[in-house]
């Protein structure tokens, strides 16, 4: 009982975003005209991995204490990129892939270069390197357009067997093949140390350096898989800024309603694929009962309110006021 | 080998010629040290004597200026903690090196979990937790637990049991028993003398005197950044240590003390104040026209007094008085208002006496500006002559009132804070070590300042961690240990001995005796 009890103490934010996220999908299924169909899940599935990627990708530099606001503009380059050059033969898609995977590492590692070796704050760091993104993503795309390889799109945008949504295993191979060696490895350990407490984790002879670069490296990685992603699922490439701002800012909110701390330290990156999938639901919630689309940014904006009050509660305990403003 | 070399342990670690230079401030002054495997070798010294410097500088915080480190017979260099671990030397820090919101089975293997494939291996590195629990005997801490949640006592157990686990062959102890209860003392000796049979070498500081003569071999102390001395344990009286650890290099020159026959009506008393486990029953005054000193090593709970006083910590026990009428400030804001008339001069000027880059003006102006407003509107001309009458009084060397205060000398900026909280026309003046890290000249017009206050009438409380400060510039010193008052000097008791002896906790008779 105490072994449970200490093993849920840091995932109480996930066991809450996975039973909000829960309680929101039935109701929605429950008022949803065709019920579970294996249509609606899969059109809920690809609109929610597209953020849930993303916010993945937010988590990382969040658990270092720092934060991403270039996440959003690498998704949007590489669906440019995408868009350009996953066609041709099997071998050229392939490579296509890679080159767009390649892209998205090699942003992230930017950021984490700037970050790292010139002690720029991350906030400021990702802004800039935001716009330069941005402004790639212009330069590859000036209007919307492109092509992919339609059948490999179709695929991911459906069903396997016809009834898992294609776009959902990818998130789970993600989860298995980029978070868990993450979560399990030394280096992702010391940037959950880093996040916790700088100092001591360099009393500690902690990698922070290398821990720091990798978070926002393997942050431009998983931007870009949903980078490719977004390209599958509208067959083009739109270097829209609206949409990289929105999608920055929705992966705060999900890394937040997921339970991990902006202090760093504390977290998962599933705790965040079910923020996503919260703040997702909202918009399918208002579609089924009728509600202008118009109130969903007010809806999201009390769900973040409340996930955030929840991880505020500590603020009651503080002893030292000066605490406070640490 | 010839036959009149006695037959010394070779060591394991030594220093050669190692300084450290701080800007102009020398922090180590070509010390040489050696401690050998096998011994438990405690280091002494008052504050500022240099002992942190020495545990950084073998650990790998900081590089030494000069010198050499010779580790089992060749010379090395440190890159830093993570540098001096792989080198056999383990630093168990005052300041606790674990990670809150991490476990206890990860803060234990933080840079070095048993691996499976590459990756972490979860139940080897929670077998391995409880193992180093139970060999420091915490057997109650559960490996899942968060750092955080635990009690400092137990966080201090972790951190050695997290030192053990690295294997090493030089193991610091900073003050490592200093948050720890008796039983828990007992058993880190216990664990210390194991570990020397086993031919660890250890550098144990601490101020607790009596552990030291319990538990070390070999005794060194050091005194204004020098070794001074090193004998076995044993061979000379806490007396002898303490002379050892007194003497300065110069002396300030202090403004006459009033000769009072009596102790004037209280203007601050405190009754019985307590706090989370950090102070206890601390009861003391601070009378009209008088400078109460606060003495003590660092870190005895001085800072927290003042905070408390000052409003900035909840969940006080016990009574605070102004005038007779009790007070309980919630907050700086109502600390400093008219009813209670305070000021806290803080320790750290950079980040909580001073907003850096506001001007000169802004920031002396900024505590007392409610009384520089009509209606909504600051009156700038009042502002300015005050301010400008400030800048005169203190003797602040400036330029232009309108230039950052960043751009001025340490000195000057603390006189910009002292100015900020004069200007809200304080009684009681509260001061954290006001004097650490400015020059000599401005520490001296900061002693004629407080005394002119306090001819004024104020009532000032004056935590220094300079002993010659206190005994030149205080009437009276409280001496605080673990958060008590340990005893409190006046008049021709106020000597370095004493004040030494008490705040090293040694018995009263044995101060007494030499002080006389």
């Amino acid at each position: 009982m105490r072994e449970l009890r200490l093993w849920l103490a840091p995932r109480s934010g996930l066991v809450l975003a996975i039973a909000l996220f829960l309680a929101m999908f039935t109701l929605y299924i429950a008022n949803h005209p065709a019920g579970l169909t294996v249509n609606v899940a899969t059109t809920a599935a690809n609109k929610g991995v597209l953020l849930a990627l993303i916010a993945m990708a937010q988590t990382l530099p969040v658990l270092t204490g720092g934060l991403d606001l270039s996440v959003g503009m690498m998704f949007i380059l590489c669906n440019c990129l995408a868009s350009h050059i996953i066609v041709g033969s099997a071998g050229e898609i392939a490579l296509g892939l890679l080159a767009v995977l390649v892209a998205g590492l090699a942003a992230g590692a930017v950021n984490g270069a700037v970050v790292v070796f010139g002690r720029l704050q991350p906030i400021i760091t990702t802004l800039a390197t935001g716009a330069v993104y941005y402004g790639l993503a212009l330069w590859l795309r000036p209007v919307p357009g492109g092509q992919v390889d339609e059948d490999l799109a179709n695929f991911m945008t459906y069903t396997i067997l016809d009834t898992i949504p294609t776009s959902l295993v990818l998130l789970a191979v993600v989860a298995l093949v980029v978070w868990l060696p993450f979560r399990l490895s030394i280096l992702g350990r010391a940037c959950y140390a880093v996040g916790s407490a700088e100092g001591a984790a360099y009393m500690s002879g902690v990698p922070i350096q290398r821990a720091k670069l990798l978070a926002y490296t393997l942050s431009g990685l998983l931007a870009a898989v949903a980078g490719i992603l977004l390209t599958f699922v509208t067959f083009s490439g739109e270097a829209s800024a609206p949409a990289g701002g929105t999608y920055t800012l929705n992966s705060i909110a999900s890394v937040v309603i997921g339970g991990t701390s902006l202090y760093g330290g504390a977290g998962s990156a599933i705790g965040s694929i079910f923020g996503a999938f919260v703040l997702r639901t909202i918009e399918d919630l208002l579609f089924v009962f009728d509600l202008p689309p118009l109130w969903q940014p007010l809806f999201q904006g009390v769900v973040l309110l409340a996930a955030v009050s929840l991880g505020a509660a500590r603020v009651l305990r503080v002893r030292n006021r000066l605490e406070l403003f640490g | 080998m010839t036959p009149q070399t006695t037959p010394q342990p070779a060591p394991l670690l030594r220093l050669a010629g190692v300084s450290k230079h701080y800007g102009g401030v020398t922090a180590l002054d070509g010390v040489d040290f050696a401690c050998a495997a096998g011994t438990i070798h405690a280091i002494l010294g008052e504050n500022g004597a240099g002992k942190s410097t020495l545990i950084k500088i073998m650990s790998g915080v900081v590089e030494p200026s000069a010198g050499e480190i010779v580790l089992d017979g060749r010379p090395i260099a440190l890159s830093g903690p993570a540098d001096a671990a792989r080198n056999g030397i383990v630093c168990v820090f005052q300041e606790l090196s674990l990670l809150p919101d991490l476990t206890v089975t990860d803060n234990i293997s933080i840079t070095d979990p048993p691996r499976r494939f590459g990756l972490i291996d979860g139940g080897a590195q929670r077998r391995r937790a409880r193992a180093l629990l139970d060999l420091v005997g915490c057997a109650d801490v559960h490996p899942l637990e968060l750092v955080k949640n635990l009690s400092l006592s137990r966080r201090q157990m972790v951190e050695i049991a997290k030192a053990l686990g690295r294997n090493p062959k030089l193991l610091i102890l900073d003050e490592a028993t200093s948050a720890l209860a008796s039983a828990d003392v007992a058993k880190v000796h216990e664990i210390l003398r194991r570990l020397r049979r086993d031919g660890l070498a250890i550098l144990y500081i601490s101020h607790r005197m009596h552990e030291i003569a319990e538990l070390a071999d070999v005794c060194s102390v050091f005194r204004n950044g020098r070794h001074i001395a090193t004998f076995p344990a044993g061979t000379r009286s806490d007396d002898a240590i303490v002379e050892l650890m007194i003497g300065r290099e110069y002396r300030h020159v202090f403004p006459p003390k009033p000769n009072r026959a009596a102790l004037p009506p209280p203007i601050l008393a405190i009754d019985h104040l307590g706090w989370e486990g950090r102070l206890h029953d601390i009861s003391f005054t601070v009378g009209k026209g008088e400078i109460v000193g606060l003495g003590g090593l660092d870190g005895q709970g001085q800072r927290e007094l003042l905070l408390a006083l000052f409003g900035v910590l909840s969940g006080i026990t016990g009574r605070i008085s102004v005038d007779g009428r009790p007070v309980r400030p919630a907050s700086p804001r109502a600390a400093k208002s008219g009813a209670v008339g305070m000021a806290l001069i803080p320790e750290d000027r950079k980040t909580e006496g001073l907003m850096l880059p506001m001007s000169v003006r802004d920031n002396i102006s900024i505590a007392a500006l409610a009384q520089l407003t009509h209606g909504l509107i600051v009156d700038r001309a009042a502002e300015t002559r005050r301010v400008n009458e400030m800048v005169r009084q203190l003797s602040i060397k400036l330029g232009d009132a309108a230039a950052p205060v960043a751009t001025l000398s340490g000195g000057n900026q603390q006189k910009v804070v002292i100015a900020k909280w004069l200007m809200t026309g304080a009684r009681i003046i509260l001061l954290n070590d006001p004097t650490r890290g400015i020059d000599v000249g401005t520490k001296q017009e900061i002693y004629q300042l407080l005394r002119r206050l306090a001819d004024a009438g104020a009532a000032i409380l004056f935590y220094s961690t300079d002993y010659d400060e206190l005994i030149g510039c205080c009437d009276r010193v409280a001496i605080l240990y673990q958060g008590r008052v340990q005893r409190e000097l006046q008049g021709a008791e106020l000597t370095e001995h004493n004040i030494i002896a008490s705040a090293l906790n040694l018995p009263q008779a044995a101060a007494n005796g030499a002080g006389a």
